[in-house]
C-alpha cells in the first residue's frame, strides 16, 4: 500500500513539470511581453538606429497598448552593442536568461546580428532584425527564429538594376574593404550584369578613410557611366563630398548602394542632387507614413530612417502575432509571423518567408535638385517601386537549409 | 601614353598633388602635436577632438550666427585656442612634473568627453558645409583638375607652418620659448613669465587643429568622430618626424601624405597601414624619429 502510494507520488512529481510546460505554451510568461532594443547608441552606424530605434519601439508600444488594450503588460529594455559582436551576444544572454526578454529588434550591424541569431537559436527567442545588411542572415545563417525585416545587400543592389536600364550601363566600384561592402559590390556587380551592363573596375578602400580623392580620381579615369558606393554611413558622405568637389558629378552618375535620408540630411540637397538609389521607406510616400513620420518627428526633431521606422513596424507585428497566437513562445508566434501577411505604413502586403525574409516593396528614388524641394526633409522623387518579388532574392535561389526545394 | 609601373604618368601626377592636400592636413595637426609636446612635454590625445571642435565650430558659425567661411577661418581657432587655454589652466598645469603617461591619459579622457558631447547633440552623420563661392571650380593643371579649394589648402597650410617654424626658430619670442622648456627656472630668473608662455603655447597648438578643422570643414564629413579617424596617423606622422621636432613634423607630415596618396594608386587595400609601416621602419633604424635628437 505504502509503496503504490510512493510510487502514486514519483509519477506524479514528474509528471508536475511536463503539465507546467505544456500550460506554458497557453500563455504568456509571467503574462509580460518583453523586448530589447539592441543598437549602435554612440558609433558610427548610431544616427540609422541607435536613440532613433529605442524611441521608435517604445512609441510602437505606446500605441499598441493604447489601441488594443492587450491582457498582458509590453515592457522593453534596450543596450548599446559598440558594433562589437561579443558585447551584442553577451548582452542578449544576460537578457533571455535573466530579464525573461522574448524579443529582440534593430540589431544592425551585420557582424553583431549574426552572433545574436545564434544565442537567439540556443535559447528559442525571436530577433526580428531591423538593422543589419547580410543576406548571410535569410541564407547559409537562416534561423527558425530570425526575421529580416527592412532590407538586404540584394534588395539595395536591384537599383543598380534600375540604373543600367536606365542607360547607366557601365560601372565602376568604390567599396569598403570589409565583409560587408565587397557582399554588397558582388550583389551590385550581379545586378549590373543581369541588366545588360558592365563592370569596368573597382578600387577597395580601407574603412573610415576621411580622403577620397584618389579613389575617386581613379574612377574618373576609368570613363565608367555610373560610380558606385558599396559602403556606408561616413564613407559614403566622404565619398560624395569629393565626387562634388572633383566635378565627378557632372560627368558620372554617382549611386549609393547603401545611402539613407540620414545620409542626404547630412550632406544637404546641393551637394547630393540628381543621385539614386535603393530605399525601404520615404516619410514622404503617402498620408500613413507622414502621419508615422510627423510623430516620431515630433520626438526625434529629424525624419525616421527605413531602420528606424522598420522598427516600429517589426515591434507592432511582433505584438500583434503575440496576441493572435496566444503566448510568447517563439514557435507559436514564429508560425502567426509567417502566415499573416504585413499591412502597415511602412509594408503594403509584407510576407515574411519560410527562410526569415521579410518580402516587401522597395523604392528606387532620386534627390530632388533644392528648388524643387517644398519643405525640410523633402528630399526624393520616387522614381519606381520595386515590387518585393523583383527586390528580394527569389527562394529558388535559397541557401537556406530550412527551405525545402 | 607614358606609364610607370603599368600606371599613366598623369595619373600619378593626379595622385602626386592630392597627396600634397593630405599631407598638408597631417602637416598642419603634427605640427600642433610637435609645439606642445616640444614645449609641454604633453602627448596631447584631445588634438583630435580639438580639431573636430574647429570644423564644428566653423558650422555652427555659419548655421546659428550666419558667420561665413573667411571669418570662421579667424573666430573658430581663436575659440579653440582659448578653449585650450581653459584646459591648460584648469587641468594640464598640474600634470607637468609627472610621467607623460599621466597627460595621455587625461588628454584622452578629454577626447572621449569632448566626442561624446558632440554626438550627443548633433548625432554621427555629419553637417553639411559648401566650399565658399570664391574657392569653388577647379583649375586645370593638364594632368588632373585641381579643385580651387584644395589648392587653397595646399597654400594655407604651408603658410601656417612656415610662419610657425619662424616664429618658434628665427624669433626673439621664439627663441624665449625654447629657453623657457630647456631650462624654466633660469629662464624664470631673467624675468620671462614661464607659465604664461606654456599657456599661450598650448593654447596655439590647439588653434592650430582648430584652423585645420576649419579648413577640412567643407571636404570631409563633419562628425563628432572625424578627430580619432585621423589623429592616430597623425601621432605615427610626428613620431616618424621625431617627438616634438617642429621642422620634422612639417615635412614628415608632406612626405607621408605622397606616400599614402602612391599606395592608393599601387595597392589600395594598403593605404590605412602604409604609415605605420613606416613608422616601424623609422623607429627600428632612428629610435628618435627622422628629424629627432637623441636625450
Amino acid at each position: 500500500m505504502m509503496k503504490s502510494k510512493l510510487l502514486a507520488l514519483a509519477i506524479s512529481a514528474m509528471l508536475l513539470p511536463v503539465a507546467g510546460s505544456a500550460l506554458a505554451q497557453g500563455k504568456i510568461s509571467g503574462d509580460v511581453v518583453k523586448i530589447g532594443v539592441l543598437t549602435d547608441m554612440s558609433g558610427v552606424y548610431s544616427d540609422l538606429g541607435g536613440q532613433g530605434s529605442v524611441t521608435a519601439a517604445e512609441m510602437a508600444i505606446a500605441d499598441y497598448a493604447a489601441q488594443h488594450k492587450p491582457k498582458f503588460k509590453i515592457e522593453m529594455v534596450y543596450a548599446d552593442h559598440q558594433n562589437k559582436a561579443d558585447v551584442g551576444s553577451n548582452k542578449v544572454r544576460e537578457w533571455y536568461d535573466t530579464q525573461g526578454v522574448d524579443m529582440v529588434t534593430d540589431v544592425l550591424n551585420s557582424g553583431v546580428a549574426l552572433a545574436v541569431a545564434k544565442v537567439t537559436l540556443e535559447k528559442n527567442r525571436i530577433m526580428i532584425n531591423t538593422g543589419a545588411a547580410s543576406t548571410r542572415l535569410t541564407n547559409e545563417d537562416c534561423s527558425p527564429n530570425t526575421v529580416h525585416y527592412v532590407y538586404d545587400t540584394y534588395a539595395l543592389a536591384q537599383g543598380a538594376k534600375a540604373v543600367t536600364k536606365a542607360g547607366g550601363d557601365t560601372w565602376f566600384f568604390l567599396t569598403a574593404d570589409y565583409a560587408f561592402g565587397t557582399s554588397l559590390q558582388a550583389d551590385a556587380s550581379n545586378a549590373v550584369i543581369a541588366a545588360g551592363g558592365k563592370v569596368l573596375g573597382a578600387v577597395r578602400h580601407p574603412l573610415n578613410a576621411s580622403d577620397f580623392s584618389s579613389f575617386l580620381l581613379q574612377a574618373q579615369a576609368s570613363k565608367a557611366k555610373v560610380v558606385g558606393l558599396a559602403n556606408a554611413g561616413g564613407d559614403t558622405i566622404n565619398a560624395i563630398k569629393a565626387a562634388n568637389e572633383f566635378g565627378l558629378t557632372k560627368t558620372q552618375t554617382i549611386v549609393g548602394l547603401l545611402t539613407t535620408i540620414i545620409d542626404i540630411h547630412a550632406l544637404g540637397m546641393a551637394t547630393t542632387q540628381g543621385m539614386m538609389f535603393t530605399e525601404g521607406y520615404y516619410w514622404n510616400l503617402n498620408d500613413d507614413t507622414r502621419a508615422f513620420s510627423r510623430s516620431y518627428f515630433a520626438k526625434m526633431k529629424k525624419m525616421p530612417s527605413m531602420l528606424q521606422a522598420g522598427t516600429y513596424s517589426a515591434v507592432t507585428t511582433y505584438l500583434k502575432a503575440v496576441e493572435a497566437a496566444g503566448t510568447d513562445e517563439a514557435g507559436a508566434v514564429m508560425k502567426k509571423l509567417k502566415e499573416t501577411p504585413i499591412n502597415d505604413f511602412f509594408a503594403k502586403n509584407g510576407q515574411i518567408r519560410e527562410d526569415g525574409r521579410m518580402v516587401h516593396d522597395m523604392y528606387l528614388v532620386q534627390v530632388k535638385k533644392p528648388a524643387e524641394s517644398k519643405e525640410p526633409w523633402d528630399y526624393y522623387n520616387v522614381k519606381a517601386v520595386i515590387p518585393g518579388s523583383e527586390a528580394y532574392q527569389s527562394m529558388a535561389l535559397s541557401r537556406c537549409p530550412l527551405v525545402k526545394k | 601614353m607614358t606609364e610607370i609601373f603599368g600606371i599613366p604618368i598623369q595619373a600619378l601626377l593626379g595622385q602626386l598633388m592630392l597627396g600634397l592636400v593630405n599631407g598638408s592636413f597631417y602637416a598642419m595637426l603634427s605640427l600642433g602635436l610637435a609645439v606642445i609636446f616640444g614645449m609641454l612635454n604633453i602627448i596631447n590625445f584631445a588634438h583630435g577632438a580639438l580639431y573636430m571642435m574647429g570644423a564644428f565650430l566653423a558650422w555652427m558659425g555659419l548655421e546659428y550666427l550666419g558667420i561665413g567661411y573667411w571669418q570662421a577661418l579667424l573666430v573658430a581657432p581663436l575659440m579653440v585656442g582659448i578653449f585650450g587655454i581653459a584646459v591648460e589652466r584648469s587641468m594640464l598645469q598640474w600634470l607637468y612634473k609627472l610621467d607623460h603617461l599621466y597627460g595621455l591619459l587625461l588628454t584622452f579622457g578629454l577626447a572621449l568627453v569632448l566626442e561624446g558631447l558632440f554626438t550627443n547633440a548633433y548625432g554621427v552623420s555629419g553637417q553639411p558645409y559648401q566650399i565658399p563661392a570664391e574657392l569653388s571650380g577647379a583649375f586645370n593643371l593638364g594632368f588632373m583638375f585641381l579643385p580651387k579649394y584644395r589648392a587653397w589648402v595646399i597654400g594655407a597650410s604651408l603658410a601656417v607652418c612656415f610662419a610657425t617654424w619662424f616664429m618658434i626658430e628665427k624669433t626673439r619670442l621664439g627663441a624665449n620659448l625654447r629657453a623657457a622648456t630647456e631650462n624654466p627656472m633660469l629662464t624664470q630668473a631673467f624675468g620671462i613669465n614661464v607659465p604664461l608662455m606654456v599657456m599661450l603655447t598650448y593654447g596655439f597648438g590647439a588653434a592650430l587643429a582648430g584652423f585645420a578643422g576649419v579648413l577640412a570643414a567643407p571636404v570631409i564629413q563633419i562628425s563628432p568622430l572625424m578627430g580619432s579617424h585621423l589623429i592616430i596617423t597623425v601621432f605615427a606622422v610626428v613620431v616618424i618626424g621625431g617627438m616634438g621636432s617642429i621642422l620634422g613634423s612639417i615635412l614628415t607630415g608632406l612626405g607621408l601624405g605622397v606616400i599614402e596618396g602612391l599606395t592608393r594608386v599601387f595597392y589600395p587595400e594598403a593605404s590605412a597601414t602604409v604609415v605605420f609601416v613606416i613608422m616601424a621602419i623609422v623607429l627600428m633604424i632612428r629610435p628618435a624619429g627622422l628629424f629627432g635628437k637623441e636625450k
